[in-house]
């Protein structure tokens, strides 16, 4: 775990907690992630990721504890704070109402991207996530996969330093999760962009992530490196790692997600 | 600052002009009232001898036609919370200030385009404003009516997590301010209770304005009508935006 060290810290977590009520949905979690790394945050449902990552984008404040973004406290320096990143949220967050291309510009504008830049990256994005041909069609006729391939575009349009995702690339085929991986990677590398994601896919956290954290019932149950934490546990894959250290199945998880996605997208469609 | 509020404007016009069945919706209410009431109870305001009654009646309309609508854009922000949308906006590196006053604009320039719709419609039964000249005036007016109650919607949507309330509104709060101004009848001979009520009711200094303008007569209480509505909107606006500034999601 030596290693990043030497990078600069740009998410610092130390004693988060928060409460709803009493029920405690982040004990007490402490860790940094440093310029440059991707970072898998790993967890049973209800673990508490989606509760930490928005305490950390701003959108929660937090019970207990002390959060510092890009150098900037979430609780006083919002604005600051929310210049450093860019999200892909675990729920939709488009206006469906609105064309893909609308929702782009929408976003541009609120990051202040100059207008040439920002139709140069539009389209860039928009055909990275293979929507340019679609780019004004209306948002509520997408399907689920193309909704999350333009909430990745979108978050990526202003080029944040740090990148949180939350479950990006759920009910995403193969080669759409590879094409977007391929353009985050390449932003990571070129840009020192600091990625942040959740997934129940192990082989994603263990293919891209750096360095994972595991979380379960609020409380961070362990950290590393894919190898250490296989040494840690004494088990050959992180998928026996997992099970070990959450006692809870990643398979079940997957298909429990699922069907929440499905869910969602029913209600959606009832509208 | 500009191009925050531009875009936040443009998007609630976008949804309204786009969403064909809301403004054919949004009118089929003012004309159920203009054409019911207007046929229906005219002929006993009349023989009351309170005078022509669309004439008094067509302004009350127009500030039923704001006020609803206004209100409705409101508490659309519930809609946004449960789509999702708003978190798009919240996590912005722009003051929430910025992004709240955009969108209440845009749902104020609605509510007053729908004012003005209602206006040519009132024209079709046989409504008559004595200048027309006064319009702009008239336009101001809506548009502080429309503020009111654009920021009052937000400011409540602001505080509710989803639609369940939405009905209590429209009950507690939409249907007694509408009845309540003096929209539809004069409550001059209402017991004090009500009247009290219209007294404190924003929509009612914003009516008796319209009714003002419209009959060409201009005296001084219009101009304390308008500072006041004015100062209450903005007093509104403030709360609406501090409320909106604390919003988690
Ligand atoms: N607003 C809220 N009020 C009460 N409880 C909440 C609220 N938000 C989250 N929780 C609870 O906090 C716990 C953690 O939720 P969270 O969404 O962070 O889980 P998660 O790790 O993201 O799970 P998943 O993998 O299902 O997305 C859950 O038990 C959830 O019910
Ligand atoms: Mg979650």
């Amino acid at each position: 775990m030596g290693e990043e060290n030497n990078l600069k810290k740009v998410i610092v977590i130390k004693n988060l907690t928060k409460k709803f009520n009493d029920f405690t949905a982040v004990d007490k979690i402490s860790f940094d992630v440093g310029e440059g790394e991707v970072f898998a945050f790993l967890g049973p449902n209800g673990a508490g990721k989606t509760t930490t990552i928005r305490i950390l984008t701003t959108l929660l404040r937090p019970t207990n504890g002390d959060v510092r973004i890009n150098g900037f406290d979430p609780l006083y320096q919002q604005d600051e704070v929310r210049e450093s990143f860019g999200i892909v949220f675990q729920d939709s967050s488009l206006d469906e109402e609105l064309t893909a291309k609308e929702n782009m510009d929408f976003h541009g504008v609120l990051y202040k991207i100059p207008n040439d830049i920002r139709e140069k990256r539009v389209q860039d994005l928009l055909e990275t996530v293979d929507l340019w041909d679609r780019k004004d069609a209306f948002v509520k006729t997408f399907s689920g996969g193309m909704r999350r391939r333009l909430e990745i575009a979108r978050a990526l349009l202003h080029h944040p330093k740090i990148f949180f995702m939350d479950e990006p690339t759920l009910g995403l085929d193969a080669q759409t999760r590879n094409k977007i991986w391929e353009r985050i990677l390449e932003l990571n590398h070129k840009y020192k962009t600091t990625i942040f994601f959740t997934t129940h896919y192990l082989e994603e956290a263990e293919k891209m992530a750096g360095r994972i954290a595991i979380i379960d019932k609020g409380r961070i149950v362990a950290l590393g490196s894919v190898d250490e934490l296989k040494n840690q546990t004494n088990t050959s894959t992180l998928e026996e790692a997992y099970l070990s250290l959450t006692g809870k199945d990643i398979r079940d998880e997957n298909l429990s997600s699922l069907e929440r996605m499905r869910m969602h997208l029913r209600n959606r469609r009832k509208r | 600052m500009w191009n925050v509020l531009y875009v936040m404007w443009v998007r609630q016009i976008k949804r309204y002009w786009r969403s064909k069945a809301r403004i054919i919706g949004s009118i089929g209410q003012p004309l159920l009232f203009l054409l019911a009431m207007g046929f229906g109870l005219g002929p006993v305001f009349e023989r009351a001898g309170k005078g022509n009654y669309i004439t008094f009646l067509a302004p009350g309309v127009m500030g039923q036609a704001i006020l609803f609508m206004a209100i409705f854009n409101g508490v659309e922000l519930i809609w946004d919370r449960q789509f999702g949308f708003l978190k798009e906006t919240l996590v912005a590196p722009v003051p929430r200030f910025q992004i709240v006053l955009g969108r209440v604009l845009g749902g104020a320039t609605i509510a007053t385009l729908q004012g003005l719709i209602v206006f040519v419609l009132t024209l079709f039964v046989g409504f008559k404003p004595q200048n027309l000249l006064l319009l702009p005036l008239a336009v101001v007016l809506m548009f502080l009516i429309a503020l009111f109650y654009t920021s009052l919607g937000t400011a409540i949507a602001s505080l509710m997590e989803d639609f369940h309330g939405f009905q209590l509104i429209m009950n507690f709060l939409v249907m007694p301010t509408f009845f309540l101004s003096g929209a539809l009848f004069p409550l001059e001979s209402a017991p004090s209770v009500l009247k009290s009520i219209s007294r404190v009711n924003p929509l009612t200094y914003g009516v008796d304005g319209l009714r003002e303008i419209f009959s060409g007569v201009i005296q001084i209480d219009l101009a304390n009508n308008t500072l006041l509505l004015t100062i209450c909107s903005l007093l509104l606006l403030m709360i609406c935006s501090y409320l909106f500034s604390k919003i988690e999601a």
